[in-house]
């Protein structure tokens, strides 16, 4: 049996799952402490089917405290950023294109000193362990408890980074360092903004990890514990505590991806219908396609793994204006509002929800009150949202097969049983608890993303290498070694290089080895 | 028109528009804007002159980057170096530059003038060498009037800097480009040496402020939910060739050039046609149903088909929905030497010039 757990901002959801089948699943409020509402939420479980906690062979959570505590700009550690890359690299120093009320709030310092690598592994300059001693006497003298560490081409070869990470801890034992080679890829300022970010999220991210435990405990679990991972992948607690930044879009994935597992489908597309946008996804066998432009986090440009989300501006709240022929839906919405002011609550804002109401598609407040609404508007209207998000999902599928269509969320009664060439659209059972699904569901990840030289006719043995080395990775990091599978391999040859330099990304997953319960 | 000083305010714009000069080429200039913001916030806004304004006895002199984007976003360059490769081309040459050009008006070199003008104290002329991007030196307007790109310098992070004094301007983009490669992929390079009637004269005016003004114009109409595509072909004087969907990308290198070509298939008015894109780091052939309708010296955008905001062609991808518009390029482009250096035949496609307008040229 596992358990899956999802710390949200206001719920805390769990399920527990014996294989495929979910045998409980329950909601509750989620704690400022986090532990609070697990330790709830792992009661009510017991009391829906008791279960014998030492039967429990692991725990995934997936939890958005981190992203959350960024926005917020919350309890986040006073962090410096220490980067290697002199000469190079000067004009922008880390931190550059922050907002300001962030780096005030990580009271954020930066260093730069020689070292980095060229596209092709040669040095830029060598590291100078004076340099990097000067540093940290200055975190020291400062009282910085966390540094990220980035070094120009890292992501080829990572020495400088591991080097001046043994420097610095070897005279200040107690500072958390931040690897930007561990974190993110190519791309400079984006990979250190998310290793700055991280390194600022330490110390809530140990906290957090021990409350988690805690928790446990106290339910007398002692089943091994992961994280889930923006890629929908686990993370172990070790992982955890030094790399929280790798939570930051595990909501979405989890959704998504318990979404999927609920309605048996492996590549779909996933509509979440909320109060006042749509959320559309795809997952490739079980996975979401990744976005491939930069995102941004709270104002930090940052070059997470985070999946490709299109929102479009239909909820069930959405105002609906016009007439049978010309009508109109969103972008604009009541929101929260909805059970104030749309006409089947007593209101007087013509919404979304209205309309399907009227149309016979749910039965919601009082349908007395769309009684008299023009027939031909609410048909309308509710063609207007299948044409708009069939025209979303045409537009964020991969190929021209067409693909399932799987809905969820409260407004996913605006959808037509089946929309476009994608068929009949799925609607599963226990949606409301898909994020903590798709946490027990998740598996161990390795990726490979670096420049290879492809010499003619040699792209095929590249390419295995890569994925070698993406399996190598998965298995390293505790997948079961015959169940790992290569699930997306990208390569752009890049312009203006010689030698046919190719940036391959290879991503590869495998089922969690489920070890004997410890102790 | 009046001297315009750039602000950092200014620079989003700028950037936004000369990704769309760059033709799905000339790099993201999203790291151009981060350094001409530092640039700028440093030393205060950059004075762009009009180039008829600019005297007989100016020494203009263009600053550029040279090598891959895909390095540029690891080992950011620096302002230092942009400004090493003037300094060195102005010790070569014995005499101060009074003004900076840009090379291209398309992608990140529209933007590192801007970055060093800062570092130099220097304004930047209002122009460009191409009114577009194209991937190698010798394609500028200049070579059309025989001034030779040389003594051009070349200038890596680490204080190397050399000097080219070469017999063509394709020996000068020959041997920088084997020293970029020395240096990392990444170099600044300072060239064309010119006196301010040579700029007048071979240099395409106003480009920078076109950049300035395409962004302007997208910002404007996606906040005025009107069409940012319309208003841009508008501004450029083209047409939309195609509206659909990316259908396929196929990609494969060649001698370090991306080479490539994507299909896009119609929608609405275009619905079951399609449009073949053929691209070599720039959009150079679209070829409609058969039928070859725009090719280089022309601009040939992509365009996020809603948004407005220009698509290169290392971020193109299936699914993603396009317009295409052709634009005219300077006109100067479209005689025989002008064809000679950036036409399709250049390329390697065995089929001549369709201009804008025109039709097809031998």
């Amino acid at each position: 049996m596992r358990i899956g757990i999802d710390v949200g901002g206001t719920n805390t959801d769990a399920v527990l799952m014996d294989g495929q089948s979910v045998l409980a699943a329950v909601k509750t409020a989620t704690t400022r402490d986090v532990t609070g509402g697990i330790t709830a939420a792992l009661a009510g479980l017991q009391r829906q089917r008791a279960f014998d906690p030492a039967a429990v062979n692991a725990v995934m959570i997936g939890t958005t405290h981190f992203i959350n505590a960024l926005v917020e700009a919350d309890r986040l550690a006073p962090t410096a950023a220490v980067r290697l890359g002199l000469p190079a690299t000067a004009s922008l120093p880390p931190m550059v294109d922050w907002p300001e009320r962030l780096v005030e709030a990580i009271a954020g310092r930066a260093y730069l000193c020689h070292g980095g690598h060229e596209f092709d592994g040669r040095r830029i300059a060598d590291l100078r362990e004076d340099e990097i001693q000067r540093v940290a006497e200055e975190l020291d003298r400062h009282g910085v408890r966390s540094v990220a560490i980035s070094s120009v081409f890292s992501p080829v070869n990572a020495e400088f980074e591991q080097r001046a990470a043994d420097i610095l801890t070897a005279q200040l034992p107690g500072l958390a360092v931040s690897l930007s080679s561990e974190v993110g890829r190519m791309g400079l300022l984006e990979r250190e903004n998310a290793t700055i970010i991280n390194a600022s999220l330490r110390e809530l991210a140990g906290q957090i990890v021990d409350g988690l435990a805690d928790s446990l405990e106290g339910a007398g679990i002692r089943a091994p514990l992961y994280l889930s991972q923006n890629d929908g992948t686990l993370m172990d607690v070790d992982f955890a505590r030094r790399y929280p930044v790798a939570t930051f879009a595990s909501g979405p994935t989890n959704s998504m991806r318990g979404a999927a597992f609920l309605s048996g489908l492996e590549t779909c597309a996933v509509v979440d219908v909320g109060g006042t946008t749509s959320d559309i996804g795809v997952l490739r066998h079980g996975f979401p396609r990744e976005a491939t432009t930069e995102v941004s986090v709270a104002g930090i440009r940052t070059n997470f793994r985070m999946p490709d989300v299109l929102s479009l501006g239909i909820g069930g709240g959405s105002r609906v204006r016009g007439d049978a022929g010309a009508v109109t839906v969103g972008p604009d919405s009541v929101g929260y509002r909805l059970a104030e002011e749309a006409l089947v609550f007593g209101g007087a804002t013509l919404t979304a929800t209205d309309v399907a109401v009227a149309a016979g598609r749910a039965a919601i407040g009082d349908p007395g009150a769309v009684r008299d609404l023009d027939r031909s508007l609410a048909q309308a209207a509710l063609a207007r949202i299948a044409r708009d998000i069939g025209d979303a999902i045409e537009r964020i599928r991969t190929s021209p097969e067409p693909l399932p269509v799987v809905a969820v969320g409260g407004g996913s009664i605006l959808l037509p049983d089946e929309i476009g060439d994608s068929g009949q659209v799925h609607r599963p059972e226990h949606f409301a608890v898909a994020n903590a699904i798709g946490a027990a569901i998740a598996q161990i990840g390795g990726e490979v993303d670096r420049i290879f030289p492809v010499e003619p006719g040699q792209r095929q043995s590249v390419l295995d290498e890569a994925k070698q080395e993406a399996v190598d990775r998965a298995v390293a990091s505790g997948a079961k070694p015959g169940s790992v599978r290569v699930v997306e391999v990208d390569e752009v040859p890049l312009a203006y290089l010689p030698g046919n330099a190719t940036r391959i990304r290879v991503k590869a997953v495998g089922d969690l080895q489920m070890e004997a319960v410890r102790g | 028109m009046a001297e315009l000083l750039i602000t950092e305010a200014d620079l989003d714009d700028i950037a936004a528009g000369a990704a769309i000069l760059g033709t799905g080429g000339g790099g993201d200039p999203h790291i151009g804007r981060l350094l001409a913001g530092a640039a700028v916030r440093a030393g205060g806004p950059a004075r762009l002159v009009p180039l008829d304004t600019v005297p007989d006895d100016a020494v203009a002199v263009v600053v550029a980057m040279m090598g891959a984007p895909t390095v540029m976003v690891e080992k950011v360059p620096s302002a230092e170096q942009a400004a090493l490769a003037v300094r060195a081309l102005a010790a070569y040459l014995g005499r101060t530059p009074t003004h900076l050009v840009c090379a291209e008006a398309g992608g990140v070199n529209a933007l590192v003038p801007l970055v060093a003008a800062a570092e130099l104290g220097l304004p930047v002329i209002d122009a460009d060498g191409m009114g577009r991007a194209f991937p190698e030196l010798q394609m500028v307007v200049p070579t059309l009037y025989g001034i030779g790109a040389t003594p051009m310098s070349i200038a890596d992070e680490k204080g190397n800097s050399g000097i080219f004094d070469t017999v063509d301007n394709h020996w000068a983009e020959r041997l920088a480009r084997s020293a970029t490669i020395d240096m990392g992929c990444s170099a600044m390079i300072s060239l064309l040496p010119m006196s301010g009637a040579q700029a007048r004269e071979a240099l395409v005016p106003g480009t920078l402020s076109l950049s300035a003004e395409l962004g302007r114009l997208v910002r404007e109409a996606r906040a005025a939910h009107r069409d940012p595509v319309a208003a841009v072909t508008g501004r450029l004087g083209g047409v939309e060739l195609f509206t659909g969907k990316v259908v396929d990308v196929v990609r494969r290198t060649e001698g370090g050039f991306a080479r490539g070509e994507a299909t896009v298939e119609g929608l609405g008015d275009r619905t079951g046609e399609r449009l073949l894109l053929r691209f070599q780091n720039e959009h150079l052939v679209a070829v409609r149903d058969g039928e070859v309708v725009a090719t280089v010296p022309d601009l040939i955008c992509v365009l996020e088909a809603e948004a407005g905001t220009a698509i290169t062609t290392e971020t193109l991808r299936y699914g993603q929905r396009v317009r295409v518009i052709a634009a005219p390029c300077d006109p100067r482009w479209h005689t025989p030497e002008g064809l000679e250096l950036v036409g399709p035949r250049y390329f390697g496609y065995d089929h001549g010039t369709v201009r804008l307008g025109a039709g097809t040229v031998a």
